[in-house]
């Protein structure tokens, strides 16, 4: 379970965070929406430990992670933005160097390993170097490398940025999975279909702040539209960053 | 650390022109050189000291006795070209002997008569004719005025006041040394070579490849994981080092040292010591290396920047050159300097003190965990990782 409260970061004069705060459960999807540049992957990187906020308090199973950094990142599987293969490395030889990362002995990693690739149907690339990787085999090792550890909570930057309409299915049947497992999934994306697909909750991002937050009726609802595109636009007050 | 140390070295390992510029032509092309230039130069030398001298002599018929007896001597004499400044300018010849038309005239009178040798100095394939050609006349010189002492009744030794006897205390080691006097540069730039692309590309190579993210999520405290790419590139340099010193002493018994008149003292025994002497070095090199190329953001930016640093090892050779002192004990203090100095002195066969070797270590090691924990704390400024400053 994360929970994070007024959550606020500046670079320089740029306020990137204002104030966020947002709670994301157990066994839920939860989706932070926002055009670009409204903070999501900032606030992501606060989470992860990468980025200390300038003020407000966040929890990750009640850790907070400025104190306990290490024990936060064992807790949780992050797929950033940037995947970061390692190109002369084979995709099992990427996935193995985060386990061993983890502190965790050959076996465990192999039979983990021997798992994921099955969920996602990694065989038939898992040792073949990761040079000249389509987007979506990156992406599979990406979420390989991030759940080696079994994490109870998992992270995700915009995951289907650049995969096909097959990739992105089977993404998503992935997640539910981990959902299904009892995980807490929070993933940022500014695709609506996505979140309307496969989000339990809504977190509306922008300029740094929370401008809505709810299922998609609620959304709905409270906006007074028709569709939950419709929803967005009315809630951020603008369509700006739709389109990119 | 270890996962990361494993993982680097693997990565490298399988970069084929990481392993062909790093371990094999960056460590093995000084050595070759170096005992080619030598080979070739000494060859030369032996040549031109052996082969016939042969000489133009310009208005010969105006001293026949001289030039007899420079044929005496063995020397060719040839007959003068049309232009013979021209001649000597074009390289057609190497030196020329002018005979002036007043020769006669000054050698019947007793007087100094003028001959005129005609050479190129800046040419500097000359010298050795020069020199024979000098010592002729000086000989022929000599020979002639002590005749026309004796024949005056006097002994030519009252015209000798001096005889003068330079003793060379130079041993085949110490002139070996000197040909030798480059290796400490040799040495230094290798561990600078070895070091340069692993400190890329563990650093600046993984921000471009957008890989330092993703890896700094990893429970580890940041600075085992620079510890790691350290390590990494620290035994990289080392190898290299390791290959290097190997190829040159083994190289080295391929020169022809007996026609030199030198002993070249870099066995395995004084290898060993200087690898163990730079060994510091090898990590004072990664961590300076890797400090840098951590602050630019991608791997071409990183290049520039340490070919800027590329000259630090030339700088205790270029001292060394310019300043030809002996060794004094502050100098074994200073990185670089020192293990430049200790390294002449071994392959002049000089006795080294214990002493030395210590406090070069140590000094050198000293500077080399302060800059490793510099390097270790890089990690945490967030404008590194993510290459926005």
């Amino acid at each position: 379970m994360i929970e994070a409260r007024n959550l606020r970061k500046c670079f320089g004069e740029v306020v990137a965070v204002d104030d966020v705060s947002f709670r994301a459960e157990d066994g839920q999807i939860t989706g932070l929406l926002g055009p670009n540049g409204a903070g999501k992957t900032t606030t992501l990187r606060m989470l992860y430990t990468l980025l200390q906020p300038d003020s407000g308090d966040m929890t990750v199973d009640g850790i907070d992670p400025r104190r306990e950094p290490l024990a936060v990142k064992r807790r949780l599987g992050v797929v950033p933005d940037s995947r970061g293969l390692y190109d002369r490395l084979t995709a099992r030889e990427n996935v193995r160097y985060y386990g061993e990362l983890h502190g965790l002995d050959r076996a465990t990693i192999a039979s983990r390993l021997e798992k994921l690739v099955g969920v996602l149907d990694m065989g038939e690339f898992i040792d073949r170097r990761t040079q000249g990787f389509s987007q979506g085999q990156r992406v599979k090792v990406a979420i390989a490398r991030a759940m080696i550890h079994d994490p109870r909570t998992v992270l995700l930057d915009e995951p289907s940025n650049g995969l096909d309409v097959m990739s992105t299915r089977a993404l998503r049947g992935y997640l539910q999975n981990l959902r299904s497992e009892g995980r807490c999934v929070v993933l940022s994306t500014h695709i609506m279909q996505e979140v309307a697909a496969l989000c339990d909750r809504i977190v509306i991002i922008a300029r740094g702040r929370i401008a809505a937050d709810g299922t998609a009726e609620q959304l709905i609802a409270r906006s007074g539209e028709h569709t939950l595109e419709d929803a967005f636009v009315k809630l951020i007050g603008s369509d700006e960053g739709l389109l990119a | 650390m270890m996962p990361v140390f494993k993982k680097e070295l693997l990565e490298n390992l399988r970069d084929r022109r990481v392993v062909i510029n790093t371990l094999l032509l960056g460590p093995l092309a000084a050595p070759l050189i170096f005992v080619l230039i030598i080979a070739f130069t000494v060859q030369q030398a032996i040549d031109r000291a052996e082969a016939e001298l042969e000489l133009v002599v310009v208005g010969a018929e105006h001293a026949p006795n001289l030039v007899r007896w420079l044929e005496q001597q063995g020397v060719v004499v040839k007959d003068p070209p049309a232009d013979p400044e021209r001649a000597i300018r074009e390289e057609e010849e190497e030196v020329i002997l002018r005979i002036p038309a007043k020769f006669p005239e000054a050698w019947a009178a007793g007087r100094p008569a003028v001959v005129e040798v005609l050479t190129d100095r800046s040419r500097r394939y000359a010298g050795t004719s020069l020199n024979r050609v000098q010592s002729l006349l000086h000989g022929y010189s000599r020979q002639i005025g002590q005749l026309r002492l004796q024949l005056r009744g006097v002994t030519p030794e009252l015209s000798q006041a001096l005889r003068v006897q330079t003793l060379d205390l130079s041993t085949p080691e110490s002139r070996g040394g000197l040909i030798l006097a480059f290796l400490p540069y040799v040495v230094l730039i290798t561990v600078f070579i070895g070091a340069m692309h692993m400190a890329i590309d563990t650093t600046s190579g993984e921000r471009e490849r957008r890989s330092l993210e993703p890896l700094l999520i990893n429970p580890l405290p940041r600075w085992q994981i620079m510890g790691g790419k350290l390590l990494a590139t620290t035994t990289f340099a080392l190898a290299t080092l390791g290959i290097g010193l190997v190829a040159f002493t083994w190289a080295l018994k391929f020169l022809p040292t007996a026609q030199m008149d030198m002993a070249l003292n870099l066995d395995w025994r004084v290898a060993m010591i200087a690898f163990v002497l730079v060994l510091p070095v090898a990590l004072l090199a990664s961590a300076v290396l890797i400090i840098l190329a951590a602050f630019a953001k991608s791997f071409r930016e990183a290049q520039s920047y340490i070919g800027l640093v590329m000259f630090i090892p030339m700088i205790p050779s270029f001292w060394i050159l310019i300043n030809p002192s002996r060794l004094e004990t502050w100098m074994t203090w200073v990185p670089l300097l020192s293990q430049s100095i200790l390294i002449l002195e071994m392959v002049r066969g000089e006795t080294i003190e214990f002493a030395w070797l210590a406090t070069s270590f140590a000094s050198t090691g000293a500077l080399a965990l302060l800059m490793a924990a510099v390097a270790g704390s890089l990690y945490n400024r967030p404008g590194l990782i993510f290459g926005d400053g």
